[in-house]
Order: C-alpha cells, then structure tokens, then sequence
C-alpha cells in the first residue's frame, strides 16, 4: 500500500503479490472528477491497482491516462479487462467505459467496501463539488443530496482560501489545528466573500494558522448543515480529498459529537472502487444472460 | 433646506446633496478598506463641489446601503429598497419595477401606482448574484469592466454557461479562452448568465412598466442588453443610474427634515 | 430513497425531494409535464427504478428556475405538487 497518501501527491499502485492471470473478472472503475481522477482494478472484487491524478483540461484524456497508469507494470492493458464503468463529474467522458453510473451510487458502494457493511452515512467533499449519502448495508442508497453549484464546502473553496495565504494545500489542515484557541469562524459562505473576510482578517494581524482555522471551522459547519439536511446515522465515513485535511475533519467530528471511521486506502478512490464493483456485478450479469 | 442621502454600498460610498429637493452635487468614492475615512472624505468633498456649502448646513442625513448603520451623523436609515423605489421614482414618474445590482446584492422592487413598495426579493450573500461577478470575469478575461460590457454586445454566437458559481464560472472561462472560444462570446455568456439570475429575481415580484435599472451595474452595456432580452421588454437605465439609491436617501431625508423628525 | 436536487449557497437552502420509493408507484408521472419551466423528467436510476428527477441542467439554479412558481410575497401550491398523486413523493425546501 502507498505510504503517506494523506499527502495530495498524484500517484499509481498496484499489489505486487496478487496474480491477474488467476482472475476470473477483472473489473475497472474510473472516476473522472472536475479536479483530479482515478482509476481503480479491482481481480475478482479485490482491490488490485489504481491511480489518483489531477484532472487535465481534456477528460477523455485524463480517463485514459488514469486507466493507463493504474495498469503501469502489471502486465495488463486495456483489453484485459473484462468490464469498465465510469463516473464522476465527466463520468461521460469515460470513451472505454461499457456503463456510466452515478457518482452517488459509486460512492455509495465504494464507501462500504473500504469502511465495511456497516457504513450508514457517508460524507464526500470531492474538488468541486459536496455530497452527502445513506446506504444500507450492501452499500445500495438510501438518500442522497449534492451540491455542485457553491464552491462552499468543496476542494475548490479550500484551494482559494490556500491560495490567498500562499500556504501548499496539503498542509493547511496540520496549520489550522496550530491555534491556542478557537476563533470564530469565517462569516461568509460564499467563498469569493469569505475571502475579502479573510484578507481583512489578514489585515488586521490575524497569523495564517488562525485565519484557517477560522476557514476550517466555517467549512465543517457549512458541512455539518448538510449532513443534518438528511440526517447522520452510524458508522459515518468521509471520502473524497478533504478526508486528508484534519482542520476540517476534526472540527466536524466535534459539532457532530461523532467520530468518522479511519480509512486506511486513499479516500480519493472511493467513486472509483465503487465503479469497478458494479463492473463486477455487471460482468456477471452479462455473462449470465449471453 | 439641504439634505443629504448616503449609501454606502460594498464596494462604493454614493453621496447626493439636495437643496430645496433639487439635486446639487452627487460624489462617489471607493469604500476602500477603512470606510470611516472614505466616508468622511466623500462628504467633505461633496460639500466643497457645492459652492458656498459648509458641512454644518447640511439639516437632515439619511443613509442607506449595507453600510447605512456606519454612519454616525446619520439622522435616519432607511433600506435599499425603500431608497432605490424612492429615487427612481423621482426621475421616472412611472415607474413600477426598479431593479436595483450593485456589487455585493442584487434586489427588485415593484411598486403601486403611488410608488408604495409592494414587493421585493433579494439576491445576497452569492456573489453571483451581483457586481462581483461580471468583476471576476472580467479578470479571468483580462479586460476592464467596461471594455466587458462593451464586448457582449460584438458577440456574434451564445456559448452556454454551465457554472453558477463565480469561483467554477472563472475556470470555465479559463476553459472557454483554452478552447479558443471568442473573448466577446464568452463576455456575452457571462452577461447573459448574469442577466438570467436577475430575471428570475423580477419575476418573482411580477413585473410592470416602467421597468428602471439602477445600481452600478445600470453602467455595464453588455449587462443592460443581456436583461433586455431576458425580460423582452424595454429597460429604463437612467445617467446616475449609481446614485439613484443616494438620491432616493436624500429625498426622503428632505421629507422627514420637513416632518420636524 | 429520498433524492435531493439542488444545493445550498450564501443565499439560502434550495431542495427539491423526490422519495423514489413513493414515485415509483406512479404510473404517468404527471409531474414533469405539470411544470411549466421544465425541471423535472423521468429517468432510470443505477438501481433500474424508473424515477422523476430534476434534470442535470436545472440542478445548479433551482431557485432561479422556481422563481416564477413562487412569487415573493410566498407560494401555497405549485404545479408539480399538485399533479403529483402520491403525497410525499415530491417536496420542496423552500
């Protein structure tokens, strides 16, 4: 498994112990996101490669890129694979992909195969957009709600923010936990005011470590608001990239009073891992009735 | 009698001074990062374009505007919407919708046949909404705001705008220019984008002839075109179409200073 | 399930709330002729339901694209609630 993927690096990996050739179906899923893609290979359902890259400006170039990488050095190419579902923002733009699924569903399934069946609500804040979702214990959804139009809340509003303090985005949650006590959190929910807020801030001799927090503490709120929209039931679990930033997640953790499951794959795959998972179950259906 | 309106918007301070109800001097300055200050150097230079004005001749002051509770010298306060009905009125006598955009919140107004508010509905708190948009995407397209106006209306195709948000429309800019879309289509896009958020807002209230643009985006020709087409109908946008809010605010001030209050 | 279109911004909280297990015993879905600015339409889920959804393209400016329905001095029916025969099934945040 990659070492440090709480770090927002781009890279591929693949389990160097496991043998494609003693496959039955080797299914793929591919998530191409407005912000960054994966791609996941999954050998009789299990977890076998993938890779998570920034989203070029061409998405059915990024679909191909990211399928291409998670395949580097396996021995496997495009036509290895038996069935192909893509999702995600360009989920359309996946030209190999036999089916194209929601992005809900996908991470619906992939958050229960990578927390387990007892996963009820899953938080996904991906690059441009935030989701909020209930499934069962087969990872099938129960609820749903998304908000893609308000970069409020998304990887997106968290880069300006990240761009305004000069400050790498993989370390802006590690500083905004740096505070010797908790501000009051950034009034504003549009992010395009919120940063006026924030340079007045800045302005005022506020250090960056607790303009963030004040930023981070608004974002978790912002999301906790989602959540409560359609509820959160136990074992409550976040994908996507803002799993890796601990100034949201801990703060969100306390105006929840509960503590989300720890991920131990890279949460970014998740929408990826559930599309190779329907891959699988599509394959089979396909088999059974040809 | 003078009387004075005030509006301190988000971004500018709009300053009108009435003598005997007559429009003198209207002045308009950056809020800038220390409103105070610009506030009171507005004034002062309002009252020193008037000729033979001192500051303490100025009997009542109504501000309005986001900002209407910073000024300390302010007699009364009265919202945008009640200003923005009030000042339009007086230059258009019947006018019965007044679509207010300034740069942070976008409202509009429609009033009775007396000029009584019956209706609004606001815009607030989405930067898309208002001014900062067509602000941001005039950076991200590297014009100033008025070469912006004046480019819509050169397009000769409508591009769609997928984005609602100012922070996704500026990439999808960025994607536009990548995609080597025409600058004027893509500032036409984004007007209409505009536009269409505005439109519904008078929809909401129902809207009625004289249709008024006032605000600082009244200024933006590429702005008033794309509202044009959206309402189908005709659009008053007057020259102090920015002060119109001030103005309103001095008027009422002229009322109540003569009300004793 | 209960599928929510639609999306929070600084201005507000915009849902529309299709509880798909209700919609799917409907046979005619009048509700997305009913509405006047096209908003809903009917598709086949990822769980082969056939479902009323708001469409992509009214997802991110719901408010804009009910504004007509709901005037500002408020709203007491709209015509995709009232053509719809399963109450519950549709509903609207604000």
């Amino acid at each position: 498994m990659a070492e440090e993927f709480w770090r927002w690096k781009e890279y591929n990996w693949h389990d160097p112990d496991m043998d494609p050739a003693a496959a039955d179906v080797i299914s793929a899923g591919v998530d191409v996101g407005s912000v960054s893609s994966q791609a996941v290979v999954m050998l009789d359902g299990k977890l076998f490669a993938f890779s998570n890259m920034r989203t070029g400006s061409d998405s059915p170039q990024s679909a191909h890129k990211a399928i291409d990488w998670a395949l580097e050095d396996t021995g496997l190419g495009l036509d290895d694979l038996h069935f192909t579902v893509g999702t995600g923002y360009g989920r359309v733009n996946v030209p190999f992909a036999k089916k194209a699924i929601t992005e809900i569903a996908c991470h619906a399934r992939g958050a229960n195969f990578m927390y387990g069946p007892t996963v009820r609500t899953v938080l996904d804040m991906g690059g441009q957009d935030c989701k909020a979702i209930h499934c069962d214990e087969k990872g099938k959804v129960t609820a749903f709600l998304m908000n893609d139009k308000c970069a409020a809340g998304t990887g997106r509003g968290m880069e300006v923010m990240a761009d305004l303090l000069s400050v790498p985005i993989e370390d802006v949650g590690a500083m905004s936990l740096d505070v010797e006590d908790e501000p009051e959190p950034v009034s504003s929910t549009c992010v395009v005011f919120a940063k006026s807020e924030a340079s007045g801030l800045l302005r005022q001799g506020w250090p960056k470590n607790r303009v963030l927090a004040a930023y981070c503490a608004a974002m978790a709120h912002r999301v906790v608001s989602l959540l409560e929209r359609i509820g959160v039931e136990t074992e409550f679990a976040i994908t996507g990239g803002i799993a890796k930033n601990p100034g949201v997640v801990t703060r969100l953790e306390q105006e929840l009073e509960i503590e989300a499951l720890k991920p131990e794959t890279d949460t970014q795959i998740a929408g990826a891992v559930g599309a190779a998972l329907f891959a699988r179950a599509l394959y089979a259906k396909q088999q059974k009735s040809a | 009698m003078i009387t004075a309106g005030i509006d301190v918007g988000a971004k500018t301070i709009k300053v009108v001074l009435l003598a005997d109800g007559q429009p003198v001097v209207q002045k308009i300055a950056s809020a800038g990062l220390d409103t105070r200050s610009a506030l009171d150097r507005v004034v002062a230079d309002a009252v020193a374009a008037a000729d033979g004005l001192e500051r303490d001749d100025i009997d009542f002051v109504v501000s309005t505007g986001a900002g209407r509770q910073d000024v300390p010298f302010a007699d009364d306060q009265v919202t945008e919407v009640t200003a923005a009905a009030r000042g339009a009125r007086s230059l258009y006598p019947n006018a019965r919708t007044v679509i207010d955009v300034g740069a942070e919140e976008g409202r509009a107004v429609r009033c009775n046949e007396a000029g009584g508010v019956e209706d609004f509905a606001v815009n607030e708190k989405c930067a898309a909404g208002a001014g900062t948009f067509t602000e941001a995407m005039a950076r991200a397209l590297e014009v100033d705001l008025e070469e912006l106006g004046r480019m819509s209306l050169r397009s000769t195709q409508a591009v769609p705008m997928n984005a609602q948000c100012t922070v996704f429309a500026e990439s999808e800019v960025v994607s536009l220019l990548h995609a080597k879309t025409p600058k004027e289509d893509i500032s036409r896009a984004v007007h209409d984008a505009m536009a269409s958020r505005v439109t519904s807002m008078v929809r909401k209230v129902g809207f009625q002839k004289d249709v008024v643009l006032v605000g600082g985006l009244a200024k933006n020709a590429g702005f008033v075109d794309s509202l044009q087409r959206g309402l189908e109908t005709e659009i008053l946008v007057p020259d102090t179409a920015e002060f119109v809010g001030a103005l309103g605010a001095a008027l009422i001030a002229a009322e109540r200073a003569g009300e004793g209050r | 399930m209960l599928a929510n279109y639609g999306y929070t911004d600084g201005s507000g909280e915009y849902f529309i709330t299709v509880d798909t297990d209700r919609c799917i015993e409907c046979a005619e879905r009048p509700c997305a002729p009913a509405c006047p600015a096209g908003v809903l339409e009917v598709i086949e889920d990822d769980y082969g339901d056939e479902v009323c959804a708001v469409t992509e393209a009214h997802r991110k400016q719901i408010k804009y694209s009910c504004a007509p329905c709901k005037p500002a001095d408020g709203w007491s029916t709209l015509p995709c609630l009232e053509a719809c025969p399963n109450e519950g099934a549709l509903s609207h945040s604000w």
